[in-house]
């Protein structure tokens, strides 16, 4: 509540200078613009960027360290004893940041946290009071020099296009800082990781089972940390969503690229685009409830023994959500085939479908695979699906009719709930997370390349 | 293969029986007739397979429509139990106060286990009776307190009130309960569905409209639960997103567009851009716990964090809908404002943003409708704490629609699968508007130039 109030005080501070900038060019000018270099508009919005840019600035930096800046006050205050450990130092933290939201009258801790909780709350208080007056001051400050700045020979214009310029220029650099982020955030807890368990041991061990003892006196297996299972589990129902969306996605934009008359493809292919829009969670809430249930039933008419929780349901399922992604790839590829190519093979008098399979198909087909390797990657990477349909167990097989785990799934189950962030069961999310982004990663980058390639071939 | 084999084999069937003869090719001898009906058979077949590709696929839509559907359309309607409440002026206001403090602490509770003694008197032992007191929800005390509180002329007197039923009851009520399977495998037993029967003869069982769905946050009982506080989390995420990642996407791509020189740097950005639009949503949720709530320290489970993780996931479908749209705005337009005397910023916020908008507006609510519907990072930032309070604004705790339904999807209560279907049907209604609305723009604004 108080961040947005912040926020609305900046903007109406902003618009305020924007007035008064423009009032004084306007002043200045003696009523005739043409004695000011830039229209008055212009002094204005430089009055006003040098108001908020300096604020929001201000802001941001605040947020960033405020949290940390603030926890390693407190840290350092606190008793050796607590500080030492880390398991009773993130208790320890959780029960001062209760304590100083006013919910902690039920906890039963020592003084030195009791006190640390104030402290705490003090701070906080202290922080936020601070981060206005540092804005402020820094909101007036910009306005003030900016301010006394105007006049007829001020390049109000060049100056407002050049901050402009730079503040395009730092959105675009977002799109890079978040790849940054990914990676650093990834490699950095990966790393942790590693330095306790082995790489070798976690790429290619082959059990997997990271319920590992919290604290020192509990009764737990010793946790171990092999990710194969977890590949082939993924792989698994990955090759079996592949099953289902390349035929049905190929077929149905060769359908309504070729055989459709405009009619039916008004109708189909937004119908198709549906299936593509529906959230995943709703994927994985059918998967489970109305999939799963129906294979296991009919396998049990069969005599086939299908788990509730079966690779099949979760991946047949995975494959209808990625029909209309490798539709509308293939379909991209094969309408840019030469028309020369087709007439050509009509003109030998080959059929339409003799002209597709043996003309328009091998000649799109590094395109296709390019589609089809985007696909495979989107199906890696699914969530919602794969959490809600498949299971937590890692068993190592390849048959579909029983439980799999995906890398996705553990990862789920390993942050969801309370977490200590210095087991090797929490971090090991981050090293699955980190093997998830680079295969997803290699492979887009080879199939835009496949298809990047393709497309110059024919341009 | 064999198609084209056997177009050749008619070519070759023609060459040597022209070979032989010296005469034309003749097309109507049988081998080659045989041969076009089989190359046309193929042709169908293989029209068909596309036809059937296509079947497939709209019946896989049809079944999940179909399916949840069915299974969500009885939420919007609750089961009611008609009883004769009496307001016993001992137990609400013993004093005679009036005073709303006074009547608000009074066990209304107590009243409505009293009335269904009352309807049932032969039922005496404690565990019957606490059976007895499941037919009426746990929340229907609030409904009469509320009722007193508005009228507290109630007090004293004896009216028959409609009574929100529990949830197993409305279960049994919707049908979802079979009375004649075994007493051991079924939620009630047969006393229990006596005590219904006897109310439905009184014609004293009802389904009603179930507003409270709509209006009330999350509960434990499946009665009680509502999407009004997932509904209220989403708004705070998705307006945290929309104000973080709309006007960074515009300009980003407002200078990838017209301004960046062809350097090392804009080709790195455009790399990113791509590549990010393909990452798994489930790394931004580490991106997000990694550098939100560990290196920031953002407040868990709240709105603003999951708006900043959705905002990055976000922004490359902003970035790559505004460049389309910019880049489909003719030179000439840009030429004529420039010719005028307009420096480039001019040219741009003056002519070329205005005539996009209606394309950048497309593709931000596409974007919006996709991160509506996102689920997995939420849950790595902490977003599915089981939360009762509507969120007052974007730093409260709070859940969002998708991961309300993935919720309720792990309940193992049969009455939340209806209300997980219901929830769904709700998100769907909204997806449904918002991509409705990016077509009508769409198709408003569209311009041949």
């Amino acid at each position: 509540m108080s961040l947005s109030f912040l926020l609305l005080a900046v903007a109406a501070l902003c618009a305020l200078s924007f007035y008064f900038g423009r009032q004084r060019a306007v002043a200045l000018s003696g009523g005739r613009y043409s004695n000011l270099h830039s229209l008055p508009a212009h002094y204005g919005t430089y009055v006003a960027l040098w108001c908020g840019l300096p604020a929001l600035l201000l802001l941001f930096v605040w947020h960033t360290f405020q949290g940390s800046v603030i926890e390693a006050m407190i840290i350092a205050d606190l008793p050796a004893e607590i500080t030492s450990d880390s398991g009773q130092l993130s208790l320890a933290l959780n029960s001062i940041s209760l304590i100083a939201a006013g919910n902690g009258q039920h906890l039963t801790v020592s003084p030195e946290v009791v006190d640390a909780g104030r402290r705490l709350a003090n701070l906080q208080s202290i922080a936020n009071a601070a981060l206005i007056v540092v804005m402020l001051c820094g909101a007036v400050i910009g306005v003030s020099l900016s301010y006394r700045k105007i006049s007829p020979e001020l390049r109000a214009r060049n100056n407002v296009e050049r901050i402009s310029r730079w503040v395009m220029i730092a959105c675009s650099a977002i799109a890079i800082l978040s790849t940054v982020g990914i990676v650093f955030s990834l490699l950095f807890e990966a790393l942790h990781f590693f330095s306790k368990i082995n790489p070798l041991e976690f790429l290619f061990g082959l059990e997997w089972s990271p319920q590992t003892a919290i604290r020192a006196d509990q009764v737990a297996s010793e946790g171990a940390f092999g990710a194969i299972p977890l590949f082939v589990g993924t792989l698994l129902i990955t090759v079996i969503a592949m099953c289902v969306a390349v035929p049905v996605g190929l077929f149905s934009a060769i359908y309504m690229g070729e055989y459709a008359s405009p009619k039916f493809r008004a109708v189909a292919k937004p119908a198709l685009e549906i299936l593509a829009g529906v959230p995943t969670v709703v994927y994985g809430f059918f998967a489970a409830l109305t999939v799963a249930p129906f294979l296991r039933n009919n396998g049990a008419i069969l005599g086939l023994d299908v788990s509730s929780e079966s690779a099949l349901a979760a991946g047949l399922v995975m494959g209808v959500m990625i029909i209309p992604f490798v539709s509308s790839l293939s379909d991209d590829v094969m309408s840019q085939v030469p028309k020369s190519l087709r007439d050509g093979s009509y003109g030998l008098g080959a059929t339409k479908s003799e002209t597709i399979r043996h003309v328009i198909f091998p000649a799109a087909l590094p395109g296709i695979v390019g589609a089809v390797l985007l696909a495979v990657s989107r199906a890696i990477g699914e969530t919602m699906i794969v959490v809600m349909a498949a299971g937590l167990a890692a068993n190592m097989t390849v048959n579909p009719l029983q439980a799999v785990t995906t890398v996705t799934v553990q990862i789920v189950t390993l942050l969801v709930g309370d977490q200590e962030f210095d087991s090797a069961k929490t971090l090991s999310a981050f090293a699955l997370g980190l093997v998830l982004f680079l295969v997803t990663l290699g492979l887009n980058v080879f199939a835009l390349k496949v298809v990047q390639k393709y497309r110059e071939k024919y341009d | 293969m064999t198609d084209m084999a056997s177009l050749m084999e008619d070519r070759a069937a023609a060459k040597v029986i022209s070979d032989k003869m010296h005469k034309p090719v003749d097309w109507d001898s049988p081998k080659i007739a045989r041969n076009i009906k089989k190359r046309y058979a193929a042709e169908r077949r293989f029209k068909i397979y596309g036809l059937s590709a296509i079947g497939v696929a709209l019946l896989a839509l049809f079944v999940l429509g179909f399916s949840i559907v069915s299974k969500g359309y009885s939420a919007f309607f609750q089961t009611y139990i008609q009883l004769e409440v009496h307001f016993d002026p001992a137990e609400i206001d013993p004093d005679r106060t009036g005073d709303p403090a006074v009547i608000g602490k009074a066990n209304f509770d107590g009243l409505i286990k009293q009335s269904l003694r009352e309807r049932f008197p032969e039922v005496t032992s404690r565990r019957d009776r606490r059976d007895l007191y499941g037919i009426v929800s746990g929340g229907a005390s609030y409904d009469l307190r509320e009722r007193v509180m508005e009228n507290p002329n109630l007090i004293g007197q004896t009216r028959k009130i409609w009574l929100i039923s529990g949830d197993d009851f409305d279960m049994l009520n919707k049908g979802y309960i079979d009375a004649e399977v075994d007493e051991s495998s079924r939620r009630l037993n047969d006393q229990e569905i006596g005590w219904y029967n006897a109310l439905v003869e009184d014609g004293a069982v009802e389904k009603q409209f179930h507003a409270r769905f709509f209006t009330s946050g999350d509960s434990r009982e499946p009665e009680l639960a509502g999407i009004w506080g997932a509904a209220v989390g989403s708004f705070y995420t998705l307006l945290v997103t929309l104000a973080l990642s709309f006007p960074i996407g515009v300009l980003a791509a407002v200078y990838l567009e017209e301004f960046a020189p062809k350097n090392r740097f804009t080709t790195i950005v455009e790399v990113n851009i791509n590549n990010l639009a393909a990452v798994p949503s489930i790394v931004f949720g580490l991106l997000g716990l990694e550098v939100y709530l560990n290196v920031m320290h953002l407040p868990r489970s709240a709105p603003v964090v999951g708006g900043l993780t959705l905002a990055l996931m976000t922004l490359p479908t902003i970035i790559i809908a505004s460049r389309a749209a910019i880049k489909a705005v003719p030179p000439s337009i840009r030429q004529a404002a420039l010719g005028l005397g307009a420096s480039p910023v001019q040219t741009v916020t003056h002519h070329v943003l205005p005539l996009a908008m209606p394309g950048i507006l497309t593709g931000t609510i596409i974007g919006m409708a996709q991160a509506l519907g996102e689920t997995a990072p939420l849950l790595m930032i902490g977003m599915v704490a089981f939360i009762v309070d509507i969120p007052g604004g974007a730093l409260d705790p709070a859940t969002v629609l998708p991961v309300q339904i993935y919720l309720w999807a792990d309940s193992p209560e049969r009455a939340f699968v209806e209300k997980t279907s219901a929830a769904i049907m709700v998100l769907l209604a909204f997806l449904i508007l918002m991509n409705g609305l990016a077509v009508y723009l769409r198709k408003k604004f569209e311009r041949k130039w």
